[in-house]
């Protein structure tokens, strides 16, 4: 048990230090693609909702895509792609390579992957939305931006709170398959230090916890974020259904 | 518009044209000159990918109907247990369970000289069985959340109803409750095993060979990068595409009012 | 506005919000798995080892502003010509596959290649001695090249993503053999973790596929980068540097004929 703690402890020779910057990695990349995914989840659900019939077919396309297609995979195909084509763009109009750091690759390629899954959430909880709501911001003249702030976010944010919130704790697992990759995120740290250490299981279970601990805070803060969501809609528990 | 008459939009029919054009110019100008040197291993990691899968899916959901059972009607000393291993599973990421498992185990047995004499110790060697087994728990930590929901949602009446026939309570799952639940949970089923697809690459990780393992060996033999990706992730479209399909066809055998 | 300025104000931006645009420092790449003693990460997550301590020498010497940058192993060759990074020292080997790809500077060691099994197995450095045998190696080296070259048909080939999975496996008793460098596998086996097993004996040679001595990797084309690591290299073999680093690491120089 000594040997434990003494592994974990969090300045030098322990490697808690490390595990923990690992951690704050990837809640970094996961915040980010998941912010990133809600964007573009948020462009592609009203492009499928309100876009011609090519926008809607090319957006059905990239989500079957995305979904269906491995993330190791994406991620691998969308990282070379991604920083090829930036360094091409780059060195077309003479800026020379850019420097593309291991976090915001990690984050643009999630969020990319996010995305997809984001849109056929927020399409979801959009339809959801009762028709009377959006015709009345109609009649009232307000423009489409107004109507997105005022009436559609808050009003689609019940639907979508519990598809976001599993969309949430898919984005911090995923962060683990850029360990394979070689991105600095918790699982690789987990790995170097068991390697360097040989105390395997102590490591992967620190890790689990960590993981395990970010889960059920989310978990909470979630429910607190569904509950102020669905402020003033009849609470089905006490009208007895 | 419905069928096939959809496809025929002028819309469609132009991004068809295009889509094909694509893949032509892919077929031609594209380097796919290590297809006959690695296709016997690809067809090997196809195989090994597909059996994995319905291994650790079929498994995964005979685990997960108790778990889901005991978190709905069961007593707290089996429903907690059940809760808490959803939990975890649901908590980490599959890589981390699937390296413990394999890596940590395997520290253990330079401890254990015995184990090496032991009848088991063929299959501890091999890595399959322990990717059997990371996967199977993740089905069915997830499965049985899905379960647990199916379970619990099948309509009151109908369990009271069967109680009145005077079914005994096997013959009463048997019959009305599990069949009620699994049709309510196909369509769960369904985007959940293809997620499990899209699990099975982590394996890669563990030296089992499957697709994306060849897709590797010939990334790293050849140091071509977009070409054995691009089809692997076509290989992994086609199965999924298959899996939707077949999953579409199993809720269609029992029709739904109103659909 | 036209495309063009779309897209460099598209690009600026990307530039500005990751920080450097213009790539003056020399990114090395390293592979990001433990590789002791030539590599290996430290409890506050750095880099030490045999070979960071050449290449920083390496880097002052030639006056070079050289940056570590981690990455995997099994992308590390895309990831240079892709120009994610500008340089591999990850004891990558000279061989004429990858001249095809990329340039190599001059050597900076050659060791001989080994197999390491069980104190108490008879296997041997040969197809017959492992006749039988499960043998270990990582992927995209010359080990696997060469096991699936003179061994394919004689002992069955495990192929692992990085050096220590294969390690970890052999102590474990999950496979007979491993072939590897024989410095880090003479590292192994003096720790606890490798105390099982022993050097059983060098592979038979071939240059063909083994290479011809570690060299630093840069990108085809890039000459000018490759003779200053090429002078760097001589400068620290000439004025003791080289010799002053491998003692610390080692009892016997390691640059090989």
């Amino acid at each position: 048990m000594d040997q434990v703690i003494e592994l974990l402890s969090f300045s030098p020779p322990g490697w808690g230090g490390n595990l923990l910057r690992g951690l704050v990695h990837s809640i970094q990349i996961a915040l980010g693609a998941y912010g990133l995914g809600l964007l573009i989840g948020l462009c592609g659900a009203y492009g499928k909702l309100y876009g011609g019939p090519v926008t809607r077919d090319l957006l059905a396309v990239y989500t079957t895509v995305v979904r269906a297609v491995p993330e190791l995979i994406l991620i691998l195909i969308l990282y070379y792609l991604g920083t090829d084509l930036i360094n091409r763009a780059s060195e077309a109009l003479g800026y020379g390579t850019v420097e593309i750091s291991g976090v915001a690759a990690g984050i643009g390629v999630l969020g990319v992957v996010q995305g997809a899954y984001s849109t056929e959430i927020l399409r979801g909880a959009i339809k959801a939305i009762p028709i009377g709501q959006i015709e009345s911001a109609r009649a009232f003249g307000m423009s489409p931006f107004l109507m997105l702030r005022r009436v559609t976010i808050p009003a689609m944010m019940a639907f979508a709170i519990p598809g976001l919130a599993n969309l949430w704790l898919i984005a911090t697992k995923d962060t683990a398959l850029l360990a394979v990759v070689g991105f600095s995120e918790l699982t690789l740290e987990t790995r170097q230090a068991a390697v360097s250490t040989r105390a395997y299981f102590t490591f992967f279970l620190a890790a689990g916890a960590l993981y395990l601990m970010v889960t059920l805070l989310s978990g909470q803060v979630f429910a607190r974020i569904e509950v102020w969501a669905r402020r003033g809609q009849p609470n089905l528990r006490k009208t007895g259904i | 518009m419905s069928g096939m008459r959809a496809w025929l939009l002028p819309h469609r029919v132009v991004m068809i044209a295009l889509i094909a054009a694509f893949v032509l110019w892919c077929a031609w100008s594209l380097n796919w000159g290590w297809i006959p040197k690695y296709q016997d291993l690809a067809l090997q990691g196809i195989w090994r990918t597909l059996w994995i899968l319905a291994v650790t899916s079929v498994l995964g959901f005979m685990l997960a109907i108790p778990l889901g059972l005991a978190q709905a009607i069961g007593p707290w000393y089996l429903a907690m247990p059940a809760r808490v291993f959803c939990t975890v599973i649901r908590g980490t990421p599959l890589l981390l369970q699937l390296w413990l498992l394999y890596y940590g185990l395997g520290s253990l047995f330079p401890q254990f000289p015995w184990i090496k004499d032991s009848s088991l110790w063929p299959y501890l060697r091999q890595a399959w069985p322990y990717a059997v087994l990371a996967l199977t728990l993740s089905y069915a930590g997830y499965e049985g959340e899905v379960m647990r929901g199916a379970f619990a949602n099948v309509p009151r009446n109908q369990l009271e109803t069967a109680d009145a026939f005077g079914m005994t309570r096997f013959t009463k799952f048997r019959r009305i409750w599990f069949p009620q639940a699994i049709q309510s949970a196909l369509p769960t089923l369904g985007g959940e095993t293809i997620l499990q697809l899209k699990a099975t690459p982590l394996v890669a990780t563990i030296t089992i060979v499957d697709i994306y393992a060849v897709s590797s060996r010939v990334r790293q033999d050849t140091f071509i990068v977009y070409e054995p990706l691009l089809l692997l992730a076509v290989v992994y479209l086609v199965i999924a595409g298959i899996l939707a399909l077949g999953f579409r066809w199993l809720e269609s055998r029992v029709p739904v009012k109103g659909y | 506005m036209t495309l063009k300025s779309i897209l460099a104000a598209g690009v600026a931006a990307i530039a500005l919000t990751t920080g450097a645009a213009m790539a003056e420092p020399i990114k090395i790449g390293i592979a990001a798995e433990p590789y002791p003693p030539f590599m290996s990460p430290d409890a506050s997550g750095n880099w030490v080892g045999w070979e960071i301590e050449i290449i920083d020498a390496i880097c002052k010497a030639s006056e070079l502003e050289c940056v570590i940058t981690p990455t995997a192993w099994d992308g590390i060759i895309p990831s240079l010509t892709g120009k994610q990074i500008d340089a591999i020292v990850a004891s990558m080997s000279i061989t004429e596959d990858r001249m095809q790809t990329i340039d190599f500077s001059d050597k900076y060691y050659n060791t001989p290649t080994v197999v390491i099994a069980d104190k108490s197995s008879d296997i041997a450095a040969t197809p017959e001695g492992l006749a039988g045998k499960i043998i270990g190696v990582q992927a995209s080296t010359v080990h696997q090249a060469y096991a699936q070259q003179y061994f394919t048909g004689a002992a069955e080939i495990r192929v692992y993503q990085t050096q220590d999975e294969a390690n970890q496996d052999l102590a474990a008793g999950r496979i007979d053999a491993i072939q590897a460098d024989s410095i880090a596998m003479a590292d192994f086996i003096a720790n606890d973790a490798g105390a099982c097993c022993e050097i059983k004996g060098a592979v038979a040679d071939d240059p063909a596929i083994l290479g011809l001595g570690v060299g630093v990797g840069v990108r085809k084309g890039e000459d000018e980068l490759r003779e200053k690591f090429n002078a760097g290299i001589e400068a620290i073999r000439e004025d003791g540097t080289y010799d002053a680093i491998t003692s610390k690491y080692f009892a016997t120089d390691i640059y090989g004929g």
